[in-house]
């Protein structure tokens, strides 16, 4: 059942309503660390903190449109193994996704681990949101967050939204234990927390907030917010499809992939623990280069990026999330992220599977049934 | 279309049925195409999609996987996980232009070499009309 509950916010600062909220939370006996967005002291970058001194909470901030990774692999890494201690998570949508396809693979667990998610602003890349912070980070944050919640195009200059975020129908954090809401809510006043499961409501019980109605208009903002993203999701695969439909087109839409695999170390659910593009199979005696050029001619090196593209789309498109972290670290600008967003929908959809959903469903590959797919066997179809 | 077009299909048939059966085509004087070129795998089970994007990357012009019947598998259900596999390439491979006939699931018994026999002529007649694949003229990255 859904308890629902709401902070106050003071003098339209967002980031001080939600620090209070984490402080609260973290002073729970239950609650060892925060693991969540923080500005660094000496750089503009927000990255992933593990907290568990309350006066760190305050360079806490999960609104600026910052992502430089996804944190579910980061979560994965605190809760493989027992770490002695209950850990709060504060998570994206598509990082909570991504860690319930982990958990699937037995690399994540939920127990000792509270999942806080959270209503995504969205975020801008990598360099961009480099070059759009200003020094005067809470205040850009703050400001960012209230012209996005205001339904107005926020004033990012010249900068857009990642595309991964522009395209992303998702953005409310399903899989949480407890899930903070602004879509709808009028958060000059105050901010919504729901308890989702069992363990949050326990939590959120402790934290004496005072009980509240989910307004009526946060339904309709999330649906309006879902149709929007859809179209642009529908026209970026259109125009994708459009520049990839042939191995000519493909090979020049990864014309300046130099190889270097940094979009399958951002993925966070290129699962694993040893790439065989990394291995020796792939490790060619210099003979056999010289080899293959001979007999067709030329041999573009380094050689296989096709080969490597379109074998990790067989590996893990069934579980790509959308957060388009692989086009974020490609050093090239390669849009990474429509590619493998559009065939993950028609793989997921395939196999009637939506990666992050249910934990209780298997991932594809890892499962059959004895009576499916008949259509496909045989040279008659 | 080029008459002269000789397509190169390569087939993964897993040891204990399919493979079971062209040698029994064999003994049996059946004749089967030479543009088949069979690699013997314990099970259709263990081909890996990349060996099958690999393939086509460098220019197959189709691409056979067979296994055992249902309920025959040596390795109990290889066929099943196969199945999957390459429902899963089907789902990926025709978005980048790949015919999807030029990608095969059969699932063919050792005592089958007529079938067999059958099956690998219907499938070189029916890529020689697709005509060459897109990959072949292509230098691929
Ligand atoms: S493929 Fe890209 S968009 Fe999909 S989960 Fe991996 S990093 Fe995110
Ligand atoms: S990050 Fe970019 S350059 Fe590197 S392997 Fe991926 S697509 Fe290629």
């Amino acid at each position: 059942m859904v308890i629902t509950a709401k902070i106050d916010v003071k003098d339209h600062d967002l980031l001080d309503a939600l620090r209070g909220l984490f402080k609260n939370i973290l002073a729970k006996e239950d609650v060892n660390a925060i693991l969540a967005p923080c500005r660094l002291p000496t750089k503009k970058m927000v990255m992933p903190t593990l907290l568990t001194d309350p006066v760190s909470l305050n360079s806490v901030d999960p609104l600026s449109p910052a992502f430089p990774m996804n944190n579910a692999k980061i979560v994965s890494r605190l809760t493989r193994k027992p770490s002695g201690g209950t850990i709060a998570a504060v998570m994206r949508p598509c990082e909570i996704r991504a860690f319930v396809e982990l958990v699937k693979l037995k690399q994540a667990r939920t127990d000792k681990l509270i999942r806080i998610g959270i209503d995504c602003l969205g975020a801008m890349g990598n360099r961009d949101y480099l070059n759009w912070a200003g020094e005067n980070g809470d205040g850009a944050a703050n400001t960012f967050a209230a012209q996005v919640l205001s339904g107005k195009t926020p004033d990012m200059g010249s900068v857009e939204p990642a595309q991964a975020c522009q395209s992303c129908e998702l953005p409310v954090a399903e899989g949480a234990d407890i899930s903070i809401g602004f879509f709808g809510v009028d958060t000059r006043q105050q901010i919504l927390v729901q308890a989702l499961t069992d363990k949050g409501g326990h939590l959120l019980e402790s934290l004496d907030l005072s009980a509240a109605e989910e307004p009526a208009s946060r339904r309709k903002e999330i649906e309006r917010l879902i149709s929007e993203r859809t179209t642009f999701r529908d026209n970026m695969f259109a125009e994708t499809a459009g520049k990839t439909d042939s191995v000519e087109k493909l090979s020049a839409y990864l014309a300046g992939c130099v190889n270097c695999y940094n979009c399958r170390v951002a993925c966070p659910v290129c699962y694993c623990r040893e790439c065989v593009f990394v291995t020796d199979v792939f490790d060619h005696e210099p003979n056999q280069y010289l080899r293959w050029a001979r007999k067709k001619g030329a041999v573009k090196m380094p050689t296989d990026t096709l080969l490597y593209h379109i074998t990790r789309l067989a590996h893990m498109s069934t579980a790509c999330v959308g957060c388009g972290q692989c086009t974020n670290a490609c050093p090239n600008d390669i849009a990474i992220m429509p590619l493998f967003r559009m065939i993950a929908y028609n793989t997921q959809r395939a196999f009637n599977y939506e990666a992050g959903k249910n934990p209780e469903e298997m991932p594809p590959l890892s499962e059959f049934k004895e009576d499916e797919f008949a259509e496909i066997v045989g040279i008659h179809n | 279309m080029d008459d002269n077009f000789e397509p190169t299909i390569l087939a993964f048939f897993c040891n204990w049925c399919t493979y079971t059966a062209a040698d029994l085509a064999g003994t049996s004087r059946l004749s089967y195409p030479p543009n088949i070129k069979i690699i013997r795998v314990m099970c259709s089970g263990m081909v890996d999609p990349k060996y099958v994007i690999k393939a086509l990357l460098e220019g197959a012009d189709g691409v056979l996987v067979s296994g055992c019947n249902p309920g025959d598998c040596h390795y109990i259900n290889g066929n099943f996980k196969a199945r999957r596999r390459i429902k899963l390439l089907k789902e990926i491979l025709p978005s980048f232009g790949f015919e999807p006939e030029r990608l095969r699931l059969t699932w063919i018994a050792a005592s089958d070499g007529v079938l067999l026999a059958e099956t690998l002529q219907e499938l070189v007649a029916q890529i020689k009309t697709l005509g060459p694949s897109q990959a072949r003229m292509q230098l691929v990255g």
